[in-house]
């Protein structure tokens, strides 16, 4: 059976170039760590992806803290620079993050309130999920003297809105407030330069781009005072100890470098097929709502309101858990875009904060393109959807009409 | 055939998917969950609720190379099943949530939702059978008692009425006992062939229903009164009491013959239970109502010869039914039954009553009342 996968943001395949690095490396011995010639080689190995990922994303080598992932580069962020604002400024309790935000931001900031004082402010966004920059204006005028950060995220994973962080970033430093951005999902796919961006900090990861899952980095400024988060050997400017995935970091530069350099050509070629996708799908089912920015198209910089590879969907009257059933026995791979709860699928935090009703919030389907997409998994989607919608508003009536 | 198997994580439903797998169909593996306040683990006896037994339930599927999806029913069960829940109890009667679950969430939520999506079949894991027999008038779907007699549900299953009972699979109908079901579930891999059996109630924690219901009803003082009207104590709340009755009673003074008693009669619109001698509760004629008919093949509209039973592991008594159609459009008939052998002891208001030939479910109805027919006399048991 022909199969699509449009789940991409969720992850994407290793890239070939990212495998051989990492097979290759995790033949070798060495820790980066020991002072032998083995240590040595993995010592260089590790130093030269932290180069070739800084010259991707636009940062200094040493600005690049390699981690184990996003969730963890997202936590060191968020909790690192909250701590170490606060060292030296007790008053600066407020954590500024937008209401979209990945967990990976919104559950350590909620967990810095409870247990570190913290008070966090849900900065609100419009219906198409752009972040409210008025009321980023007014709380930092209000209160820029209590606020120890502001995290935005570069692009939204579930609906691909392309927040405005640059603005961000020279609102918030007007007040001396550092400006973190989760680009886990921009990286590859829009043009990414720390050092431009103005950014303090940054999140990015392998395993969204064809890097190994494990692998990330938090790039930080050198100025920027990061309390660390895990305590032990000393790795990486004592900001992150543990021992270093010398295998992981290579594959994770490759991937890094290999999608920057592709990203002008891909970006073009997943926008293309998005855009079918779109019209496609709008075709055949007419009430079906494209959530996000309605401005799909991309700028000659590579610049745009939305993400190229993403296209998010509600149906009316059907439930996710009943299309994602349908479609997968259909053999179409996507996602709700939301997190279950309790093991419980719930409707996304990021929709209701668009203000879409929760009744339409539960028929929500993300489709995200990658660098394996191609125009018959585009075919096999717009071919088995139409049949897929009217089976689950079928029983999306049932489960309405039951009492 | 598309079977949806109904997994909760335990043994049970597990080794049912293994079987509709195993006869060729294709099978996707649901968990239902009931609750959006979910516990990450299970504890005590209570065993599909929790986080972790939605993971049990997901190993099993994985383990059976079978699609996996959570379905949120919880909004469906709180409204139906935990409301009549409390609604019942509060009017002085005797709920049956397994029932009232079967009826609403099991086999009607879940089950139309998956014919709606294109399934023919709903498997769970209940111990009961089904036999499809080729007849004059079309196909009739039999559901019978399991060989295995001490884990039989029949009982709670009747209530899905005939059209959905021919839309359900009992795999576990041919099973003799539950070690030969841990047995299939260790022969297959299944992890969860040797996790505890649950038997309380799942939505009340800890096992504590007067618990459950003070925090949800809230305390309601009233008076223990004999069947004469002597006042013998207080309660926190006549919702709290079941005919039939003994212990929790809490009445400092014995009765004078010094033998036990027992709660006779919840009167929630005087808020009084009403407690007295064990034979004070023996009933011969019992009237149902919401009565759900399941074998079209055996009409009872006249005086039929059968056996009933009211409690989920009581034992069947004779008796002769009659179902009598609604009196307005649309209404369940209602079920007249008379006991012919043995009588019964401590019927309440709400409990099921199924009527049996032999292992075969005719039908079930809802007790509506239960009394001591005068001048008759049988031995009586207790159900």
């Amino acid at each position: 059976m022909t199969r699509a996968y449009l789940d991409h943001a969720a992850t994407t395949p290793v890239s070939p170039a990212a495998l051989a690095a990492m097979t290759e490396e995790l033949a070798r011995v060495g820790n980066p760590s020991s002072l032998h010639t083995a240590g040595r080689g993995a010592r260089r190995t590790v130093e030269e992806s932290r180069e070739r990922l800084g010259a991707a994303l636009g940062a200094r080598p040493s600005e690049v803290v390699l981690t184990g992932g996003g969730t963890e580069a997202d936590n060191l962020a968020v909790k690192g620079m909250f701590w170490g604002r606060r060292t030296a400024h007790p008053e600066r309790r407020r954590i500024l993050v937008s209401a979209v935000e990945h967990h990976a931001v919104l559950d350590p900031a909620f967990w810095m309130a409870e247990h570190a004082g913290a008070e966090i402010v849900l900065l609100p966004v419009d219906a198409a999920g752009v972040l409210d920059l008025d009321a980023l204006r007014e709380e930092l005028a209000a209160h820029a003297d209590e606020t120890a950060l502001v995290s935005v995220m570069w692009t939204n994973n579930e609906v691909g809105t392309v927040e405005p962080v640059r603005d961000v970033v020279q609102l918030a430093h007007r007040h001396g407030v550092p400006v973190h951005a989760d680009a886990v999902q921009a990286a590859g796919q829009l043009p990414v330069d720390f050092a431009a961006s103005g950014l303090d900090a940054m999140t990015v990861t392998g395993h969204k781009l064809g890097g190994p899952v494990g692998t990330g980095a938090l790039v930080a400024r050198r100025d920027l005072d990061l309390t660390p988060v895990l305590h032990g050997g000393g790795q990486e400017r004592g900001v992150r100890s543990g021992t270093l995935d010398v295998a992981g970091i290579r594959a994770f530069s490759v991937a890094v470098e290999d999608a920057v350099a592709a990203r002008p050509e891909r970006a073009l070629r997943l926008a293309a097929l998005r855009d079918r996708l779109v019209a496609g799908v709008l075709e055949r089912v007419p009430d079906a709502v494209l959530r996000g920015p309605a401005d799909l198209s991309l700028a000659a910089d590579g610049t745009a309101a939305r993400l190229p590879g993403n296209a998010h969907l509600t149906f009316p009257g059907c439930e996710g858990d009943s299309l994602l059933y349908l479609l997968d026995s259909a053999g179409v791979e996507v996602s709700t875009g939301s997190a279950c709860q309790a093991g419980v699928p719930r409707p996304s935090h990021v929709l209701l904060a668009m203000g879409v009703p929760e009744r339409d919030a539960r028929g929500a389907l993300r489709f995200s393109l990658g660098a394996t997409s191609t125009d018959e998994e585009v075919d096999l989607v717009l071919d088995v959807l139409p049949g897929v919608v009217e089976r689950a508003r079928a029983a999306g009536l049932v489960s309405a009409g039951g009492l | 055939m598309r079977v949806l198997a109904a997994m909760s994580g335990g043994v049970d439903s597990a080794v049912a998917a293994a079987l509709a797998v195993e006869a060729g169909h294709e099978v996707v593996g649901v968990h239902m969950a009931l609750s959006r306040s979910r516990d990450q683990f299970r504890t005590g006896s209570r065993g599909c609720c929790s986080i972790e037994d939605a993971g049990d339930a997901r190993r099993a599927a994985d383990v059976l190379g079978i699609p996996y999806y959570v379905w949120d029913l919880s909004e469906r069960f709180e409204e139906t099943v935990v409301a009549d829940f409390l609604s019942e109890y509060e009017a002085g009667r005797t709920p049956n949530p397994c029932v009232r679950c079967n009826e609403h969430i099991k086999f009607e939520a879940l089950l139309d939702k998956a014919t709606a999506l294109g399934f023919d079949a709903v498997a769970t894991g209940h111990y009961a059978r089904l036999v499809a027999r080729e007849a004059a008038g079309g196909t009739v779907h039999e559901l019978h008692r399991s060989p295995n007699t001490e884990k039989d549900q029949s009982y709670v299953l009747a209530v899905m009425g005939p059209g959905r009972l021919a839309r359900a699979m009992f795999p576990l109908g041919g099973f003799a006992s539950k070690a030969e079901v841990r047995a299939a579930a260790a022969e297959r891999g299944l992890s969860v062939s040797a996790k505890p059996d649950s038997y309380d109630i799942c939505f009340v924690a800890d096992g504590d229903t007067p618990g459950f219901l003070r925090d949800r009803l809230g305390e309601r003082p009233g008076e223990i009164v004999t069947p004469d009207g002597e006042v013998l104590g207080e309660h926190e709340g006549a919702y709290a009491f079941t005919v039939g009755q003994r212990k929790g009673l809490k009445i400092d003074r014995p009765a004078p013959d010094g033998r036990p008693r027992y709660v006779l009669d919840v009167q929630p619109a005087t808020n009084t239970v009403v407690v007295g001698p064990a034979e004070l509760l023996t009933v011969d004629e019992i009237a149902g109502e919401r009565t759900v008919w399941l074998a079209a093949d055996v009409p009872a509209d006249d005086w039929l010869d059968a056996e009933v039973q009211v409690r989920a592991h009581g034992a069947p008594v004779p008796a002769r039914v009659r179902v009598r159609s609604g009196h307005a459009a649309g209404t369940a008939p209602a079920l007249e039954c008379e006991l012919t052998g043995e009588r019964l002891r401590g019927v309440a208001a709400g409990q099921s009553l199924v009527v049996y030939s032999g292992t075969r479910v005719l039908g079930q109805a809802t007790v509506a009342s239960a009394r001591r027919a005068p001048a008759r006399t049988a031995p009586a048991r207790t159900a």
